[in-house]
C-alpha cells in the first residue's frame, strides 16, 4: 500500500509526459498554461476565503461549533460521522470556499494523517457545492420548478459524508 | 456567521478569543492559498497536458454507453448526448471551468421540451453534477500537502469509493423520488 501510493504520483507524471510526447503535444507549454490557470483559480478564491475564514475562526473561538457538534452528536454517532467534522458537513453543500476554509482548518488542526483530517479531505474531495451547482444549471436553463433535484442531490451528499467516514476507518 | 459568533461568544464568555480569532483567520486564509499554490498549479498543468493528449475525447467515447442508458429520453438527441458526455468527462478530469459551460448548454437543450419545469432527465443530470466525480482531487491534495502531509494522494481510493457511492445514492434517490411523484397526487 505504501509503496503503491509512493509510486503513484511519479508514475502518473511520467505517464502523462510520455503520452503527451507520443501525441506530439507541447508538454512544457501545456503544463505552463495549466499552472497559469491554477494561479487564476487561487487569485479568485483568496478574497472570499479571507472573509470566510475570518468568520469561521471567530465562530470556532466562540464555541458555536462545539455547541452544534454537541447537539447533533447522537445523530452523527449513529451514522458513524466524526462529530468534529460537523461544520464541514453543514457548510459543504452551501458554500465551496466556506467548506474549503473549514476543511483546511480541520486538516491543519488535527493533522493531515489523522482520522479526522483524512475524513475531512475525503468528504471535500467527493462532494460538490450542491446548491451552487443546482442554481447554476437550473438558472441558466430557465427552470423554476426543480421538483426532486435538490432532495436527491442532498441524499447524495449525506451518503458521501457517511461513506467518507467509513472508508477512512476501513482503509487506515 | 459573525453575528452568531458574537452571540455564542457572549454566552460562553469567550469574546476575547473571538476578536483574536478574526485576525488569525484572515491571515490563515492567505497562508493557506500561498502554501497550496505549488501543488495546485502543478496538477492543473498535468491536467492540461492530459486534455491536450485527447484524454477528454477518449473518456467521452468510453462513457457514452453508460450515459445513454442513464438518459434514455435524450438518446435520440445526438448533440445533447455529446454535451452530456463532454461535461461528465471534463468533471472526471477536474476541469471545472470546461465542464460548467458544457453542462449549461446541455441543460438548456434538455429544458426546451418543458420550459420552466425540470424534466426527469434534467433532474438526473443536475444530480450527477452535484455529486462530484473527480479522478484526481487536486485542491484537496494541495490542502493536505500545505498542512505538511508527505503522501497527499493516499486518500485516493477512499475518495473514489465515496464519490461512487454518493453518485449511486443520488441516482437512486432521483429514480425513487420520480416514482413516488408519479404515484402521488
Amino acid at each position: 500500500m505504501t509503496l503503491a501510493t509512493a509510486l503513484l504520483v511519479p508514475c502518473l507524471l511520467l505517464a502523462v509526459a510520455v503520452a503527451g510526447l507520443a501525441k506530439g503535444v507541447d508538454v512544457y507549454g501545456a503544463l505552463g498554461d495549466g499552472a497559469m490557470e491554477g494561479l487564476k483559480v487561487l487569485l479568485r478564491i483568496v478574497p472570499p476565503l479571507v472573509g470566510l475564514m475570518t468568520a469561521i475562526y471567530m465562530l470556532r473561538a466562540s464555541g458555536a461549533f462545539d455547541l452544534a457538534a454537541e447537539a447533533l452528536r447522537p445523530a452523527l454517532n449513529v451514522l458513524g460521522i466524526p462529530a468534529e467534522t460537523i461544520a464541514l458537513v453543514l457548510l459543504r453543500p452551501i458554500s465551496g470556499s466556506g467548506a474549503l476554509g473549514v476543511g483546511a482548518e480541520l486538516i491543519a488542526a488535527y493533522g493531515p494523517n489523522s482520522q479526522i483530517g483524512r475524513t475531512a479531505a475525503v468528504m471535500m474531495g467527493s462532494t460538490e457545492t450542491t446548491f451552487y451547482t443546482v442554481a447554476v444549471y437550473f438558472g441558466s436553463a430557465g427552470i423554476r420548478k426543480t421538483r426532486y433535484a435538490i432532495p436527491a442531490a442532498l441524499c447524495a451528499d449525506l451518503t458521501g459524508f457517511v461513506v467518507a467516514s467509513w472508508t477512512v476507518r476501513i482503509f487506515f | 456567521m459573525i453575528a452568531l459568533s458574537l452571540l455564542c461568544g457572549g454566552v460562553t464568555g469567550s469574546l476575547g478569543e473571538v476578536s483574536a480569532a478574526a485576525a488569525e483567520g484572515a491571515q490563515a486564509a492567505v497562508e493557506l492559498c500561498l502554501s497550496m499554490a505549488g501543488m495546485l498549479c502543478l496538477w492543473m498543468g498535468v491536467m492540461e497536458v492530459m486534455r491536450r493528449c485527447g484524454m477528454l475525447e477518449g473518456l467521452q467515447k468510453l462513457l457514452r454507453p453508460a450515459l445513454e442508458r442513464l438518459f434514455p429520453e435524450v438518446r435520440r438527441d445526438r448533440e445533447t448526448m455529446e454535451l452530456i458526455a463532454a461535461n461528465v468527462s471534463a468533471n472526471l478530469l477536474g476541469l471545472g471551468n470546461a465542464a460548467t459551460p458544457l453542462g449549461i448548454q446541455a441543460a438548456q437543450r434538455m429544458a426546451r421540451s418543458s420550459p420552466g419545469v425540470a424534466s426527469d432527465s434534467l433532474c438526473l443530470f443536475v444530480v450527477c453534477n452535484t455529486a462530484s466525480i473527480q479522478l484526481i482531487p487536486t485542491t484537496i491534495a494541495a490542502v493536505r500537502s500545505a498542512a505538511g502531509c508527505e503522501t497527499p494522494f493516499d486518500i485516493l481510493p477512499c475518495v473514489w469509493l465515496t464519490s461512487l457511492a454518493a453518485l449511486c445514492a443520488g441516482i437512486g434517490a432521483a429514480k425513487l423520488f420520480r416514482r413516488m411523484g408519479r404515484r402521488g397526487p
